[in-house]
Parts: C-alpha cells; sequence; structure tokens
C-alpha cells in the first residue's frame, strides 16, 4: 500500500469534489450533464444517488470510474478515492484500481454480460486478474461467490451463458461480478429498474446484506426514493446536475425540506394510501428548466416559486449535517 | 389467468433444463441441424469435398491422358459422346471428361478455400485494428477499403491478375482473395464498433480487464459471427470469380490442367458441336456456388440474436 492508501482510514473513503462533466459538440451548444457537485462516502457506508432521468446520475458514476467516452465530456473537479485522485490518474492506474478497490453493477443485467463467455469465466477474469489466482483457485472461488448470492446450483451454474438464466439471476451474477475482488466502493447504477418488482426486492435485501457483510461502501443511483428508502444511510437528492439536498436518509424521508424533495416523497405510493386517489405527481418535465446560471433550475415545476427563483441562483447552505440549496424551502415542521 | 402461469413455470423449466452451458454457437448448431436449406448446402458441400478430396482415387484416368478409341472417331463436326468406360464421354483432345470433371473439382475448392482464408485472415486484421484501435490508423485503413470496394470486384480481381508477369493460379488465388479483404475487414469493422459501444464492454472495463483482453475476448468473439457467415457466401462468389478468371485466360493457361473455368472456356468453340462439354463445368460451378450460398444463409439465419429462442 502507498502512504496515501494508508492514510484512507481517516476522512473519506470517496470524496467528490465540485465534479463537473460539460459534453461538447461541434454545431451544438454545450450539455452540462454533471454542474459541480461535491459529496462524500465513509467507509462501509451506503450512499444514495437520486433524481430523475437526465438528471445526471449515471454520467457522475462513469465519471468516478472513469469510463466516460474518450473524447467528448470535458471534466472537472476533483474524484479523492483513498488519498488518489482518480481523475488525475494514468489510464493503467486506474485499470489497476477498477475493479479491485471499485466496482460497479448496471441497469441492465443481460447487455452487461458477455454472451459468448459462461458466467463463471467472468467472474475469474477478474479474480485471476486482481486477486493473483490461478484457474483452480478462481473456479472454486468463483462458486463460492455465485453461492453466495443465491444462484441455486453454484457448481452447475458457473457454466451457464447469461442468455440461460433469468433477469434476476444474470444481476445476481452480475453483483458477484462485481464484488468479486472486495472492492472498497460498490458503485449500483440502477441495478433494479430491469427486474419485476418481486426480485427487484430481492436484489435490494441482497446489496443491504452484502455490504453489511464485507464492509464495502455502496454508492445506490436510483431515480425511486422507494429503493432508496431502506437501504441507505444518507441520500442526495440530484436535480439538473447539481445537488439540491443532501441528508440522513430518516430525516429527509420525515422533513424533505426541499420542494423537489417533498414532491418526490409524496409521489412515492404507500400501502395505506387510498388507491382511488391520483398520487401527486410532480408536474412539467425537464426540459422546462432554468439555467442554473441565472436562477434555480426547478423553479417553473416548483409549488414554492418565489419571485427571486427565476433571478438570482439560490446558494448552498448547510446546517446540522443537511445541505439545502433553495429560497424558499418547505418548513421543517411540516412533512 | 392460468396461462401466464404456465407459460411462466414451462420458462422456468427451460431455463432449468439448460443450465449446464450451452454456448451461442452450439445453439446455432442446433437450429441449423433442424433447417432443410442448410442440410441441402451441408449435402452439397460435403459431396463436393469428398469428391475433391479423393479425386485422384475416383477418377478412371488422368487429366491430360488422351485415348486412341476417342480420338479415333474426333472430327471437325463429332466429339464422341457417353461409351463404355467413358460415362460422360470425351472432350475435345479425346481426353475422358468424366475423369477431368472429378480431378477439377480440386482445383475449383483449392483456389475457392485459398483465397477465402487469405481474404478472411487480412480483412480480419485490418477489422480489428480499425474497429478496436481506431483513430487515425481507421480512417486509413477505411479510406483504403473504400477505394477498393469502390471498383467493381470481377473489374478488380481481372486487374489484379492481368498485372501479375505470366497467368497463374497463384495470381489468380492473390487477385480473388484482394476482392474480398475489403468487404471482410468493413464488416468486421462496423461490429467491432458496436462492440465497443456495448454494456458488456463497458461493464469489463469497469472491472479492469486489459484493453488486449478486451478486445480478443469481449469484442472480436461477439462481434465474428457477421464475418464467418460472409466466408461462406465468399467461398461461392471466389469459386465464380475464380472461375471466371480462367475462363477469361487469366488462370493457369495450361491445356493439360482440368479446371471447370478453364474447361468452359474451352469447350466454347464446340458449342454447337456438344454442348455437353460446356454445360458438365457450368452445371457444377453453379451447385458448387449454391450449396455454398444456401449453408451461408441458414448460418446467417441460425446466428442472427433474433431468431434465437
Ligand atoms: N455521451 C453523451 N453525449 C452527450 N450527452 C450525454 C452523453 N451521455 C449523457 N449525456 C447527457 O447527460 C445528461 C445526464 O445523463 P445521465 O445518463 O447521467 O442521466 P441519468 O440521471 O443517469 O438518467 P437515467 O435515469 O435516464 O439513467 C443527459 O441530459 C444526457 O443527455
Ligand atoms: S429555489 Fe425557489 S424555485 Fe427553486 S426549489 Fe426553492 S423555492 Fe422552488
Ligand atoms: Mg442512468
Amino acid at each position: 500500500m502507498t502512504p496515501a492508501g494508508a492514510r484512507s482510514g481517516d476522512g473519506p473513503l470517496l470524496d467528490v469534489r465540485d465534479l463537473s462533466v460539460r459534453f461538447t459538440r461541434r454545431g451544438e451548444p454545450d450539455t452540462v450533464a454533471v454542474d459541480g457537485i461535491s459529496f462524500d462516502i465513509e467507509p462501509g457506508e451506503v450512499v444514495g444517488l437520486v433524481g430523475e432521468s437526465g438528471c445526471g446520475k449515471s454520467v457522475t458514476s462513469l465519471a468516478i470510474m472513469g469510463l466516460l467516452p474518450g473524447r467528448g465530456p470535458k471534466v472537472g473537479g476533483e474524484v479523492r478515492f483513498g488519498g488518489d485522485d482518480l481523475l488525475a490518474l494514468s489510464d493503467s492506474a486506474l485499470r489497476e484500481r477498477r475493479g479491485r478497490d471499485l466496482g460497479m453493477v448496471f441497469q441492465d443485467p443481460l447487455s452487461s454480460l458477455n454472451p459468448v463467455v459462461p458466467v463463471g469465466v467472468q467472474i475469474t477474469e477478474a479474480l485471476t486478474r486482481h486477486r493473483g489466482m490461478d484457474k483452480k483457485a478462481a473456479r472454486t472461488e468463483a462458486i463460492t461467490l455465485l453461492e453466495r448470492v443465491g444462484i441455486p446450483d453454484p457448481a452447475r451454474r458457473v457454466t451457464s451463458y447469461p442468455h440461460q438464466m433469468s433477469g434476476g439471476m444474470r444481476q445476481r451474477a452480475l453483483i458477484a461480478i462485481a464484488l468479486a475482488c472486495r472492492p472498497r466502493l460498490l458503485i449500483a447504477d440502477e441495478p433494479t429498474t430491469a427486474l419485476d418488482v418481486t426480485i427487484q426486492a430481492q436484489i435490494l435485501e441482497l446489496l443491504r446484506e452484502l455490504v453489511a457483510e464485507t464492509g464495502t461502501a455502496l454508492m445506490m443511483i436510483t431515480h425511486d426514493l422507494g429503493v432508496v428508502a431502506g437501504l441507505c444511510d444518507r441520500v442526495n437528492v440530484l436535480y439538473a446536475g447539481r445537488i439540491v439536498e443532501r441528508a440522513e436518509r430518516h430525516r429527509l424521508f420525515a422533513t424533505p425540506r426541499h420542494p423537489y424533495t417533498h414532491g418526490l416523497i409524496g409521489s412515492i405510493p404507500r400501502l395505506d394510501s387510498d388507491p382511488e386517489l391520483e398520487l401527486p405527481a410532480i408536474p412539467g418535465s425537464v426540459n422546462d428548466n432554468l439555467p442554473w446560471d441565472t436562477a434555480c433550475a426547478f423553479a417553473p415545476r416548483c409549488p414554492r416559486e418565489i419571485g427571486r427563483c427565476t433571478e438570482v441562483t439560490p446558494g448552498v447552505e448547510t446546517a446540522a449535517s443537511r445541505l439545502l440549496r433553495c429560497h424558499n424551502p418547505v418548513p421543517a415542521t411540516s412533512a | 389467468m392460468s396461462a401466464p402461469t404456465t407459460w411462466a413455470r414451462r420458462r422456468r423449466a427451460r431455463i432449468d433444463d439448460t443450465a449446464q452451458g450451452r454456448s451461442l454457437g452450439a445453439d446455432a448448431l442446433r437450429r441449423l441441424r433442424r433447417n432443410p436449406v442448410a442440410i441441402t448446402g451441408a449435402v452439397i458441400i460435403a459431396v463436393f469435398v469428398l469428391i475433391s478430396v479423393f479425386a485422384p482415387l475416383l477418377a478412371p484416368h488422368g487429366p491430360a491422358e488422351a485415348f486412341p478409341q476417342l480420338l479415333d472417331r474426333l472430327r471437325p463436326g463429332e466429339i464422341p459422346g457417353a461409351q463404355d468406360g467413358f460415362p460422360l464421354g470425351s472432350d475435345q483432345n479425346g481426353r475422358d471428361e468424366f475423369s477431368r470433371m472429378i480431378l477439377a473439382s480440386r482445383q475449383t475448392l483449392l483456389v475457392g478455400v485459398l483465397a477465402t482464408v487469405f481474404g478472411l485472415v487480412f480483412g480480419v486484421l485490418i477489422g480489428v485494428v480499425a474497429g478496436a484501435v481506431g483513430g487515425w490508423a481507421d480512417t486509413v485503413l477505411m479510406r483504403v477499403t473504400d477505394v477498393l470496394l469502390s471498383i467493381p470486384s470481377l473489374l478488380l480481381a481481372i486487374s489484379v491478375a492481368a498485372l501479375a508477369a505470366r497467368p497463374s493460379q497463384t495470381t489468380v488465388i492473390i487477385a480473388v482473395a484482394l476482392v474480398n479483404v475489403p468487404i471482410f475487414a468493413r464488416l468486421l469493422r462496423g461490429s467491432m464498433l458496436a462492440q465497443r459501444e456495448s454494456d458488456h464492454v463497458l461493464a469489463a472495463t469497469a472491472l479492469g480487464v486489459k484493453r488486449p483482453a478486451i478486445v480478443v475476448r469481449h469484442m472480436l468473439p461477439n462481434a465474428i459471427g457477421p464475418v464467418i457467415v460472409q466466408a461462406t457466401l465468399t467461398l461461392a462468389t471466389a469459386i465464380l470469380d475464380a472461375a471466371a478468371l480462367s475462363f477469361l485466360g487469366l488462370g493457369d493457361a495450361d491445356p493439360a490442367r482440368a479446371e471447370w473455368g478453364l474447361m468452359l472456356a474451352t469447350a466454347q468453340p464446340y458449342l454447337d458441336v456438344r454442348p455437353a462439354l460446356a454445360l458438365y463445368p457450368a452445371l457444377a460451378i453453379i451447385v458448387v456456388a449454391l450449396g455454398f450460398t444456401l449453408f451461408g444463409e441458414a448460418l446467417r439465419e441460425a446466428l442472427d440474436p433474433k431468431g434465437r429462442r
């Protein structure tokens, strides 16, 4: 271990500082997918990144992993992990960290697996690469891992090809692959969106167990607050490339302060709610967004909008481990 | 209500049956075996390959051997037809047409296979470099293939073969191979590019898998399918092109050698005397080319992910 790595015991495991990603295309205005976001993740912590489609969740995760397409995006800021700035690492140094220190689970389990390679081989590939195992040891470990993620008959399943597995089983296999080298941080980008509801719950339960058991930190990306409700220690709410609210999970659900968070929580179906009643959806769409430079991007859709919202960018306020970016937040008492 | 339940159960049962690894290739093979078009093509190919491999044993006579009993009856306006010991009769030089037809199959197989293999090897090399490395290497390679592809293939083959100092079998092979290099290269590059953008390549990169392993293990095997199909189809066109080159006198002109394209050419002056001399090689070329085409099309279908169940 490098001295820098040794220092990682104190301070956060992942410290994202002012990360921005801007896509430039000739003849078109730039797209700012991620607009200066900062957050951190403690070792073993489960942190949620929540927001609707297109708000920059996937781009954030890809930027952390260094997986954005080579040409095109301009990335700014810092991604400190175990003392190093991942954005400043060379390609080969970064490749050493991927899989070993940072694992990732993607949304679509079928397309994320190589169709022509048996699932077992896709696990052993990582094991031989990062943990220096020989073929036989890696195979034994692969069977153990498949068993651990709840795949029945793992000794037979290691030879299965992805198309021979069900969706839930594939996602379990992907989790086994991502955790094979015991990374310190696992990034899960909408890992349950492509699965049906009962399987979703099982996969979330599995993730919760695994991170608790291995002490792996988890960055959970989702558009569904219901997913973070039972899983995350802290939640970051993202809107149009910026974090608009961050709080410890119970406080966020008990007293959402940002009008956007408030709307999101209001739109989660509850078991005790009258199914005849319409859920209060957030009106409008991201297309109505204002530019952050001169306003609050959410203003056109915001029920609490005041005159200032369309003229002045709301600043970040932090109080008692809560972050808020709003001119007229929901009062703390009304939940 | 019961219908979806049974459907789901059956589906689960099938997933379980096949738990033991069966690759997509094995799957494709299973589908090929059930397809009559594939079987027809495969039978034609098998018969053709067996005949050419065992040609020296099957042919009763040598390719250059002329027989007095045939020569005696050879005169302007008459070429002896089928008779005892000579099932397809005589050629225009008193040789056994049957033996020559059988021996010629070897030449055709040799030229077809070698031209395709050389085309494939260089095409794949270029396609991998262009598709996996990208950048200026891609730009340069693709400009060159564009130019080659813009020339009609037979014209290109003729030009290349005509450049050779002396027409020979080798120049035919090189010419036909060269025609196919850009076709394979383009095809592979396209599917490599698609692989480069694919989720599973991103996932492998996220695991820290090294670049060469990604290209060889994750991109190439998934990209090569259409190229294999194309290679099967190319065997057909290579045989046709090679025959055309010999027919045009750009192949090995040794009259003692039996070769279908050349036989077709030399039969031309005798079309009204004995059209069968042109018919036999023409039919042979067409049937063999058809065999490879049928099989290639069936293979395309079998490898098509949309047909997978
Ligand atoms: N390769 C790219 N080129 C140009 N723009 C891109 C590219 N990738 C993403 N973007 C833009 O970046 C923004 C954020 O995209 P991102 O994929 O991070 O959204 P997301 O929050 O993950 O949404 P979803 O829930 O749909 O996955 C989008 O507006 C998208 O148009
Ligand atoms: S700043 Fe204004 S518009 Fe934006 S969320 Fe707060 S109240 Fe709504
Ligand atoms: Mg996404």
